[in-house]
């Protein structure tokens, strides 16, 4: 009973926080600043583990995929192959399971000792609202930036999957490139952008919920970076779920 | 601004998390240019009022006046408006890491939208009343302890709200520091005129507090005299609170004079 109590009231609290973030961004002041800030913090700093998770993701694709398409001597598809699974969902998901991480957690830490060394209080108590100046410039930079990630994942992960087709199993790379044009329909891009722009708000409001909730002192902030990374790594995968059926049956069975 | 009003009226506020009472029916009023030291044993609910005047926290029952406003049912948005008037010392100064000690006093007025040369006045002004110039582009983490509380102080005092809340600005620090911290008190309330509760539960504190003042001699310079049979000070009152209710206000004397058995254990 405790438990329903509890979860109704998170799903309540963070209804409203998610509302009083979107409704700032139509209320001066806004932080154009501290939006930019962020997206550098947030998409230049996580560059480096975007790409190398998106290179060795589409490497290990093209070297699992060799055994299996050689079998059926359709080898010629191996671009195609990693292409589509790097659109449709692995580029989306692992950019949104590393920027949990890296980001969501850094979010939670980062408002937790706010709160827990009273900057949060100092910075209402100086007239400043920190929902508009803390949370709707990173909810602003993670939907922006995820997408942009995303797209750098996907291109990175089909450059590793030719490396390894080229070199290790000795297929041509104009083949691998013509093939792997094919997963690039205008949908398929779609589909594989919207998932992203969700997942990025996902990460950006359970870090800000799971940061401002902090109690407990420094402890407190170790458990509340421990849940943000746990709850948003779950509802991004579940999300995806329902996602891909959305956008199955809308984009992609029609063409 | 009206004058026949007090600076902070608290009507009957009652305060409770869950089950456990904070405050049970607390009253008091705080007049204008008077220092009220609320003192009390820890968990007792002294933190906690300070964030009701600032509508940091709403309380369950009762009415909460700030200048003659009843703040009770302000939403955010209207609370802004009531909070330029007051500014609030932090426990620990609850200093902003990312920003310069510059930009931490500079932090109100920027949001006001003040020109920076006159936020740069301000800022140089106030970090010379704590004593603090050379520091202006420290970061909070090479400050000490005291140091923190005093550029914590500096950045309440920007915007010169005629409301300042202290939260035990003293605790923890060595008795010299602390001695600087209740000299700043004593400077803004004789001579500026600000409003203040003052929430500790040292003695050294009280004894500064409602035993000095501060005034200007002949030429102006700021001199701290010890009050004698000449002058009483009335400007400071004192509060005790025990579990959430108000066991004791009055002046300095009264309170030693207190039979109390609590308040005696806690002069003691």
């Amino acid at each position: 009973m405790r438990f329903i109590v509890k979860a109704i009231y998170n799903i309540q609290e963070l209804a409203l926080l998610t509302w009083r973030a979107l409704r700032s961004f139509f209320r001066s002041p806004l932080y154009p600043r501290e939006i930019l800030y962020q997206m550098d913090v947030i998409g230049v700093g996580s560059l480096t583990i975007i790409c190398l998770t998106g290179f060795f993701t589409g490497g290990v694709l093209a070297l699992n995929s060799a055994n299996t398409l050689q079998r059926f001597g359709v080898q010629s598809v191996t671009g195609q192959l990693v292409a589509t699974s790097l659109i449709r969902e692995l580029g989306p998901v692992l950019t949104a399971l590393m920027l949990a991480g890296r980001v969501g957690s850094g979010i939670a830490a980062e408002l937790g000792s706010m709160i827990v060394s009273e900057q949060i209080d100092a910075m209402r108590a100086l007239g400043t609202d920190p929902i508009k100046k803390l949370v709707a410039p990173r909810i602003a930079a993670l939907v922006t930036m995820t997408p942009v990630l995303t797209i750098i994942c996907d291109m990175v992960g089909v450059l590793g999957g030719l490396l390894v087709a080229t070199t290790l199993l000795h297929q041509s790379s104009s083949v691998y490139m013509s093939s792997s044009q094919y997963a690039v329909s205008y949908n398929e891009i779609v589909g594989g952008l919207i998932k992203p722009t969700v997942f990025g708000f996902i990460i950006a409001i359970i870090g800000c919920y799971t940061g401002l909730g902090t109690t407990g002192g420094t402890v407190g902030v170790g458990r509340s970076t421990t849940r943000s990374v746990v709850v948003s790594s779950i509802l991004v995968i579940a999300v995806d779920f329902l996602l891909s059926k959305l956008i199955i049956s809308l984009l992609l069975e029609r063409s | 601004m009206r004058r026949n009003t007090f600076a902070i009226e608290f009507q009957d506020v009652s305060l409770a998390f869950d089950e456990k009472v904070i405050l049970d029916k607390v009253s008091f009023s705080v007049r204008y240019g008077e220092a009220k030291i609320v003192m009390g044993g820890s968990g007792t609910g002294k933190s906690t009022l300070l964030r009701l005047v600032l509508g940091l926290l709403k309380p369950d029952e009762g009415r909460i006046l700030i200048d003659g406003e009843d703040i009770t049912d302000y939403s955010e948005e209207q609370m802004m408006k009531v909070r330029s008037k007051i500014g609030m010392v932090f426990q620990e100064g609850a200093l902003f890491d990312s920003l310069t000690v510059y930009d931490n006093v500079a932090y109100r007025l920027r949001d006001q939208h003040i020109k920076e040369d006159e936020i740069e006045q301000v800022v140089l002004r106030m970090l010379r009343f704590v004593d603090l110039e050379d520091a202006e582009d420290k970061m909070p983490n090479e400050l000490s302890g005291g140091m923190r509380r005093r550029v914590g102080i500096a950045r309440a005092l920007a915007g010169s709200p005629k409301i300042i809340l202290y939260d035990e600005p003293t605790a923890g620090l060595d008795p010299i520091t602390a001695r600087t911290i209740c000299e700043l008190v004593l400077k803004l309330r004789d001579l500026e005129e600000v409003s203040s509760i003052f929430v500790t539960h040292r003695l050294q504190d009280v004894e500064v507090l409602s035993r000095e003042y501060v005034m200007r001699d002949d030429r102006g310079n700021v001199v701290i005299a010890r009050e004698g049979e000449t002058m009483c000070l009335i400007n400071t009152k004192f509060i005790m609170l025990k579990e959430g209710n108000i066991i004791f206000t009055g002046t300095d004397e009264e309170l030693y004079q207190s039979d109390d058995p609590y308040i005696k254990k806690f002069l003691a």
